[in-house]
């Protein structure tokens, strides 16, 4: 059974560790209304995690508490094992978890290069004076996140888009840099929210290629919300699926995709 | 013919890149973008690194003869590799990096490699997918371990593992190799390349050491190459053109080779080297053309106007200063002028402002297109070349510069023209012989040294230089017995933009016809500034009014053709706008973009005959084959266009 904690490898020889975040009957509401109600589920070092459901089950909003913008009134979040306060977005993002947006938000009017350079935010902490003058330690920094950067760029292959304007890009691409800037943060988890809405088959093809590859080569846990069944079956070690709020399915691809609940979900039977 | 015997000490590229460590050893050698910045590596830095790879390849077993298949994008790596290989008294085999998996276990099975030595995993991909039918290759080695880390393959290594090995066992091996090398002659096979196989198989062209050396160093002295040049390496390192300028060149003249970041950098990193000694075929120009005129057209007014106005001095002013001849000081001012508003910065943004030396060829270039970058005073020239020449055969000498010839024989050359006005040429550079294939080497070079390069030409008697008219077997006779050359008339169809592809047939046939490929970027562009809405290339190509570009095109030719007296009978009657792209992964080109005649003709045989049925309409299906060797079908209801065709001047009479 792969709900235990032991770590296990997988057929294409990935090993997926112990508990990394652990979400405990967690319910969110917003006003009178229930976005989730009483949902746990957990996400292991390592793994390609998918939560999929209809539209307005409460997924976006899922990742919304893991990347702490929304704050549960019940239940708790433990990330290693911690249970963590409520804590604002930068601090999540400083403990090593960024995102990726299902409406794209990247700096328009500026390059690739800078907007991939903002998700090294967290790793730079010269002062202003410095930044401004370009001297010393500003200067150091810049030049090794500039290194980690294009790494980035030469994994995700836009080499060719680096000094071009965000605006100008296509809507594929827009979603490729994206993930550079999430990746940028050299996240332990990346949430991605939707990576390959509205985008052709090949690009799909292109994205899963570059989501299986850095969840290969840097050991990235992946956290995604994804509404394409075939890309979510074949990337993802487990799946969690929600209906109205609540968690109905949990397991690997072939458990999910036998699941009553699911199907009907799917299927739509009506709610009563 | 007198063999020349050679310089002591350059009788091998090894010795040669030994000779260049003494004489340039801190010089820039290679470079190669990576992470967004060029790398640089000195020539003892390079020889370094070749002769640990070297070391490591003894190490694994290679043996003297044994052929080493290198498949990659143009990376310093694999430049080196091919030396190293070299250096173990093995013969490099350059593959064509596109090639789909069956392409490659021909060339593989063919050229008897033991060794491949891979640039990334997509590569060694195709291979493991063909390994059981290549039971010959025993290891094999790649350079960029993206991707590759789940590989077990027991005889698959990483190349920095190979170099580590050869490093630590240098000592022991080193000393061994020294004297496999220094046993090697001039007529020791330096490289093997398999030609593009314009028809049928492709053939393993055998280039012995004289063979590149000599060329390189004719050609080097012909255009004065010195050691401070500049090339940007990034045409497919199987074409002999670049094995000749990137590693016989760069060697024997000890000049830089700069490789791009990715082949889509390419335009970026063109201008960010500035190469000074610059080659590519007239495709390459030819796009970067239509990308100025397309950026033009959304130019505001009074920018439009400048580079109109400049342009139209250059054209009249620009190709009479590069060749030498006499300006008056007005004209020199006004060039001066539109260097500094519009030259100046236009060849900047190409990429091309330090180019000493630009050779075009592999296909004819449209006259246009050549006065173009002529008058923007790019001394911009064509030669004229075969693999089985080790590439040159003719070459335009500066300020002897002309659109319609391809130059004087290359220092070395002698020509001769059949009775059939097929061409003969001999020199140093000829092949030694197509490897396992006598057959074929004896019908193409004769005992004395001569080879047919299988191109119907004559010596223009004004300017002594050489002038192609078509492949000698293309041109044919149509069935009222008037000459009919297809090149002739596909060259003048591409001249223009929205053409990107023309196939032309008539041989035995009462009228001439044409297959057409429109430009995408020119044509996409026009749509968009006439607000036509496409969604495909298909909807694209048969749209009404493209067809009716394409007619007034086609007749613009048949005007043109109609003045030459020997070629009137070849004007387009009908024409099809093909409903795709001719395409190498379709085997209707060969991989340097040379259409397949026979191909197209037999793939779209329901389409010819509707044309010379008198039909309108065709309804067909066509096969295609997707990057990834998928296969699909498409289907497509194509219109037939007539053309107006002029009268012909010498045919009338006898009608």
């Amino acid at each position: 059974m792969k709900d235990s904690v032991e770590s296990y490898v997988t057929d294409d020889g990935r090993t997926i560790g112990g508990v990394m975040l652990d979400l405990r009957n967690i319910t969110l509401r917003f006003g009178g209304v229930e976005a989730i109600k009483d949902i746990s589920f957990n996400i292991r070092e390592g793994e390609i995690r998918a939560i999929i459901g209809p539209n307005g089950a409460g997924k976006s909003s899922m990742l919304n508490i893991i990347s702490g913008f929304y704050k549960p009134q019940e239940g708790e979040v433990l990330f290693d094992g911690v249970a963590r306060p409520p804590m604002p977005p930068y601090q999540v993002a400083r403990q090593g978890i960024a995102r990726t947006f299902q409406n794209i938000a990247l700096f328009e009017g500026m390059s690739v290069l800078d907007n991939v350079m903002t998700g090294r935010m967290n790793h730079m902490n010269a002062s202003i004076f410095s930044q401004a003058m370009w001297f010393g330690k500003a200067q150091r920094e810049e030049v090794e996140n500039r290194e980690a950067v294009e790494r980035i760029i030469d994994f995700l292959e836009i080499q060719k888009i680096r000094k071009t304007p965000v605006s100008r890009l296509p809507y594929g691409l827009k979603k490729r840099v994206e993930l550079a800037r999430a990746l940028a943060a050299e996240p332990r988890l990346l949430l991605l929210d939707e990576p390959m809405a509205g985008m052709n088959v090949e690009e799909k093809e292109d994205m899963s290629r570059f989501i299986l590859d850095l969840n290969d080569e840097f050991g990235t846990t992946i956290a995604l919300i994804e509404h394409d069944m075939g890309v979510v079956m074949d990337l993802s070690d487990r799946v969690v699926v929600m209906d109205y709020g609540r968690k109905i399915g949990d397991g690997t691809p072939d458990e999910v995709r036998g699941n009553q609940g699911v199907i009907d979900a799917y299927l739509g039977v009506s709610h009563d | 013919m007198i063999a020349t015997a050679p310089q002591e000490g350059c009788e091998t590229l090894p010795k040669l890149l030994a000779r260049n460590v003494l004489r340039y050893p801190n010089k820039p050698a290679y470079r190669e973008k990576e992470f967004g910045i060029w790398q640089c590596w000195t020539w003892s830095q390079a020889a370094t690194e070749i002769e640990d790879l070297a070391c490591g390849l003894a190490d694994m077993g290679l043996e003297p003869g044994d052929s080493v298949a290198i498949i990659g994008r143009n990376r310093p790596a694999l430049y080196w590799a091919m030396i190293s290989a070299q250096m173990c008294g093995a013969i490099p085999v350059p593959l064509y990096q596109d090639a789909v998996a069956e392409e490659m276990i021909y060339v593989l099975d063919n050229s008897h490699a033991r060794f491949v030595i891979a640039g990334d995993q997509e590569q060694i991909d195709k291979i493991h997918e063909v390994q059981d039918q290549i039971p010959r290759v025993e290891q094999m080695i790649y350079h960029d371990p993206r991707g590759m880390r789940k590989y077990g393959a027991p005889n698959l290594s990483d190349m920095a593992k190979v170099r580590a090995k050869g490093r630590e066992k240098r000592a022991e091996i080193w000393p061994r190799l020294q004297a496999l090398q220094a046993a090697k002659t001039y007529d020791d096979t330096c490289v093997m390349l398999y030609t593009s196989g314009t028809t049928g198989r492709p053939k393993g062209v055998v280039l012995s050491n004289r063979n590149i050396i000599e060329t390189s160093k004719n050609s080097a002295e012909f255009d004065n190459l010195r050691s401070d040049e500049d090339i940007l390496a990034y045409l497919p390192m199987a074409w002999v053109g670049d094995f000749i300028f990137s590693v016989g060149q760069a060697l024997w003249t000890g000049f830089c080779v700069n490789c791009p970041e990715s082949a889509e950098t390419m335009q970026t990193d063109l201008r960010e080297i500035g190469p000074t000694y610059f080659f590519a075929p007239p495709r390459v120009f030819e796009n970067q053309l239509t990308e100025v005129m397309i950026r033009m057209e959304d130019a505001s007014r009074s920018k439009k106007w400048l580079f109109h106005y400049y342009m139209a001095q250059a054209k009249a002013i620009g190709p009479r200063l590069l060749d030498g001849e006499s300006v008056g000081l007005g004209d020199r001012i006004k060039y001066f002028l539109g260097n500094l508003f519009v030259y100046g910065p236009l060849k900047n943004t190409l990429g091309l402002s330090r180019v000493r030396v630009g050779y075009t060829a592999g296909e004819a270039i449209g006259p246009e297109l050549f006065s173009f970058y002529r008058s923007l005073g790019i001394n911009l020239k064509q030669l004229y070349g075969q693999t089985e020449a080790s590439v040159f055969i003719t070459q335009q000498p500066d300020g002897q510069v002309r659109s319609d010839t391809v130059g004087v024989p290359s220092p070395g050359v002698e020509l001769k023209m059949a009775d059939s006005g097929e061409v003969f040429y001999r020199s140093p550079g000829v092949f030694v012989e197509y490897f396992n294939n006598p057959e074929s080497t004896a019908s193409t070079k004769d005992a004395d040294g001569w080879v047919a390069t299988g191109d119907a030409g004559f010596i223009d008697p004004e300017s002594g230089h050489l002038r192609i008219i078509d492949r000698a077997k293309d041109v044919g006779k149509m069935s009222d017995g008037a000459m009919f050359a297809p090149k002739y008339i596909e060259n003048k169809l591409k001249f223009f933009p929205n053409i990107l592809e023309a196939v032309a047939f008539g041989n035995d046939r009462d009228m001439c016809t044409a297959f057409l490929n429109i430009d995408m970027t020119a044509v996409g562009n026009w749509a968009e500034r006439n607000n036509i809405a496409y969604s495909s290339y298909q909807e694209l190509a048969g749209h009404p009014r493209v067809l009716e570009i394409m007619r007034g095109h086609v007749e613009d030719v048949n005007v043109s053709v109609a003045t030459d007296p020997m070629l009137s009978g070849c004007q387009v009657h009908r024409f099809v706008v093909l409903h795709k792209q001719l395409d190498p992964d379709d085997g209707e080109m060969t991989r340097t973009q040379k259409v397949r005649r026979i191909v197209v003709e037999k793939k779209f045989s329901d389409i010819l005959t509707a044309m010379y049925d008198g039909k309108s309409e065709i309804f067909t299906e066509t096969e295609v084959t997707y990057e990834d060797g998928r296969k699909g079908k498409i289907k497509a209801t194509l219109t037939i266009v007539d053309a107006a065709v002029q009268p012909a001047q010498k045919l009338e009479a006898a009608e």
